[in-house]
């Protein structure tokens, strides 16, 4: 029998020795985000109430839509972070799928529920928007259906993740569902918009928001700010307790 | 190679016919679904018109839906799945071939079947002409995608219900333009030539990424 | 004989969910030489032959052909290779005929119907090879299975799960002798076992997975 003892498997981070992928190993990975997490959440509290101020005291009130259009700071930033966490989530879930490295398949996978929050945020304060503004609770523009069109995508990401047992097939049929809905979110967007313009008969839309006063887009940044350092608190979070869950039970050795 | 492809798609179909009660099990699937519109909603026929594309249309979507099962999971089951991977031959290419085999079995009955349902919902016949094209068109770009889902969830338990609720959302825009050239009467060219752009788009990619899946699920 | 081996495993290490199978795994088998694994049910035979196959990654570790990584030239090994798993890869809705023809096309060798109808007869299955296989008993659906091997004597490496389940005495001494011969043709062979079959003694590195 002869059995070689030159090391044929040489994983990338042995390679690129580069100073981040030190940190891809789940274990050493694990101090570093418990010390990152409470400054993540502090600065989402600090932007978070200084856009709600603006937002809700500073920016003036609207001549049409009165106070009630202020919902558009919690809507449009949480619109934006759900688009923007779907692809960071399958940027990471790429990553995993071609470099093999366990933790960016991690972290896709602790931010499809955070994703999944803005989305339904989204959902309900366009909801909220909409009621007082056109008397409806729901309206099938574009922008709002695109969003439930993600929710869709997002529960589907869980849900198949959730269906398979082992973690490693888990990571990487995700990514590749996480792959494909990327390359398909421009085509459902453009069809999505084509379909609304089509059928204009009720001609209810959400994009007809108030004129921008330029303290509104700065509320609406501060929060988007708010929600991103939250987002990436809350991601973190979430990695941590899925590492605890996958290396933290040590390995068990086959009888 | 082609001959090889094509032996695989004619297995594929001999099967099929063997277990046609399976496949005949989806048209009566599509028909009972389409018949359920009418019950729902009301017989007034002003209605129906006004409906009848998209009511088409969405039942062939869960149609092609429920037809997912019987893309890999037999195969999976009694082991030849593995052999196609194992092959020396390109498994994107294989698993094109199988596509094929499933939407001739499980989509072109729908495609067929459709104009007499549209005849039921008191549709046009030059309406009905343009949506067998577009089910035509667009029923394929299911089997494609729906390819894709059915490969990720290969062997899990559920399998049937999940795979169709990851492919739904990405089956939108067929669902979108298929309907939509009903309705669009002069403007059904530029409905054509977006389904034919989107069937031109999944048989690049679906194959392909079906394919992956198969590796990652049978890992 | 010393030869160069021509499939090896270095450093091999499996997991099925959180249970790791074995570690540090490694062989070489040059050619005319034949690997025999056992071990207890679920203690990772399975899972072996499939990593060798390239069907399961391992979670460390690699398994060369020829020098080259596996995954490397997936079309290329899969042009030497004739994987036999447990589930025997047969359509219950085909006969063993178009089994047979439908196996040997996605394997990628051409072969003619009479070699095929030959083979089939050979194994004593000319009575059944036009009946659908599921309606064959287990002993004749493991023989109608096994029959591609007769006819993949030119494909060099074999990797085979149990293959000697469910067949009678008789059948049992065919496949013997078709291995032995396997072998003395400079073929590889890697299988999976129960009981002690002596096919070539001389040429069997053993290897026992729940040590």
């Amino acid at each position: 029998m002869s059995a070689q003892s030159k090391p044929v498997n040489q994983a990338p981070r042995e390679r690129a020795g580069a100073i981040w992928l030190r940190y891809a190993a789940p274990l050493a990975f694990d101090p570093l985000a418990a010390r990152m997490i409470p400054w993540f959440f502090a600065a989402a509290a600090l932007f978070g109430i200084a856009g709600l101020y603006i937002g809700f005291f500073v920016a003036p009130t609207d001549a049409q839509q009165n106070e009630v259009y202020r919902v558009i700071f919690i809507h449009v930033p949480a619109a934006w972070m759900s688009m923007l966490i779907y692809l960071v989530m399958a940027m990471w879930a790429a990553i995993g799928l071609i470099f093999n490295t366990r933790l960016s398949s991690m972290m896709a996978s602790a931010l499809a529920p955070t994703g999944a929050m803005f989305t339904f945020v989204a959902l309900w304060t366009g909801a909220l928007w909409g009621k007082p503004t056109w008397g409806t609770w729901w309206v099938w523009d574009a922008r709002l259906t695109s969003e439930l069109i993600l929710l869709f995508l997002y529960i589907g990401f869980i849900a198949l993740q959730a269906a398979i047992e082992d973690p490693r097939r888990a990571d990487r049929a995700g990514a590749l569902l996480a792959i494909v809905g990327v390359v398909n979110i421009p085509i459902i967007y453009f069809s999505v918009f084509w379909w609304n313009t089509l059928h204009q008969g009720a001609s209810v839309s959400l994009t007809s928001a108030p004129k921008m006063a330029a303290t509104m887009l700065t509320g609406m940044l501060v929060m988007t700010l708010a929600c991103w350092m939250y987002s990436i608190g809350a991601a973190l979070w979430r990695l941590r307790s899925i590492m605890a869950e996958r290396e933290g039970i040590s390995v068990v050795e086959a009888d | 190679m082609g001959s090889l492809l094509l032996r695989v798609m004619l297995r594929d179909l001999a099967l099929a016919w063997r277990q046609r009660a399976d496949v005949l099990s989806t048209l009566i699937f599509y028909v009972m679904v389409v018949s359920l519109f009418p019950l729902g909603i009301g017989p007034e026929p002003a209605t129906l018109r006004v409906i009848a594309p998209g009511v088409l249309w969405v039942a062939a979507l869960l149609a092609a839906m429920l037809s997912l099962s019987r893309l890999f999971a037999a195969d999976h089951a009694d082991g030849t799945l593995e052999q196609l991977l194992l092959s020396p031959h390109p498994l994107t290419l294989l698993v094109l071939a199988k596509i094929t085999a499933h939407w001739i079995a499980s989509g072109l009955p729908l495609v067929l079947m459709a104009p007499l349902l549209g005849v039921q919902l008191g549709m046009q016949a030059a309406d009905i002409g343009v949506m067998a094209l577009s089910l035509a068109l667009g029923t394929p770009v299911l089997s494609l995608i729906g390819a894709v889902g059915a490969a990720l969830t290969v062997g899990l338990r559920g399998a049937a219900v999940l795979a169709s609720l990851l492919v739904i959302p990405l089956c939108i825009p067929v669902l979108i333009f298929g309907a939509g050239a009903v309705d669009a009467d002069a403007g059904a060219a530029a409905y054509f030539s977006l389904l034919g752009a989107l069937l031109v788009l999944a048989l690049a990619g679906a194959p392909l990424a079906a394919a992956a899946a198969l590796r990652i699920s049978l890992d | 004989m010393p030869t160069d081996p021509l499939l090896t495993a270095h450093e091999l290490e499996c997991r099925r969910g959180r249970r790791r199978l074995f570690r540090n795994l490694a062989f070489g088998l040059g050619a005319g030489q034949m690997l025999q694994v056992s071990g207890r049910n679920g203690s990772g035979k399975s899972t072996l032959l499939r990593s060798l196959c390239g069907l399961t990654c391992p979670e460390r570790g690699e398994v060369t052909w020829r020098g080259v990584p596996i995954r490397a030239n997936r079309d290329t090994f899969n042009a030497e290779l004739m994987y036999l798993g447990h589930a025997g890869a047969l359509k219950d809705d085909l006969s063993a005929h178009e089994n047979l023809l439908a196996a040997l096309d996605v394997a990628g060798r051409a072969c003619s119907a009479e070699a095929t109808a030959r083979v089939l007869d050979e194994l004593g299955l000319a009575a059944c090879a036009a009946l659908p296989a599921k309606l064959l008993s287990q002993g004749q659906r493991r023989r109608a299975a096994l029959a591609r091997l007769w006819l993949s004597r030119d494909t060099p490496l074999w990797v085979l799960d149990e293959p000697f389940v469910a067949l009678d005495a008789d059948a049992s001494a065919a496949l013997r002798r078709l291995l032995a011969a396997h072998l003395e043709n400079a073929g590889i062979l890697v299988l999976t076992t129960h009981q002690e079959i002596n096919v070539a003694p001389a040429r069997t590195q053993h290897l026992r997975l729940d040590v």
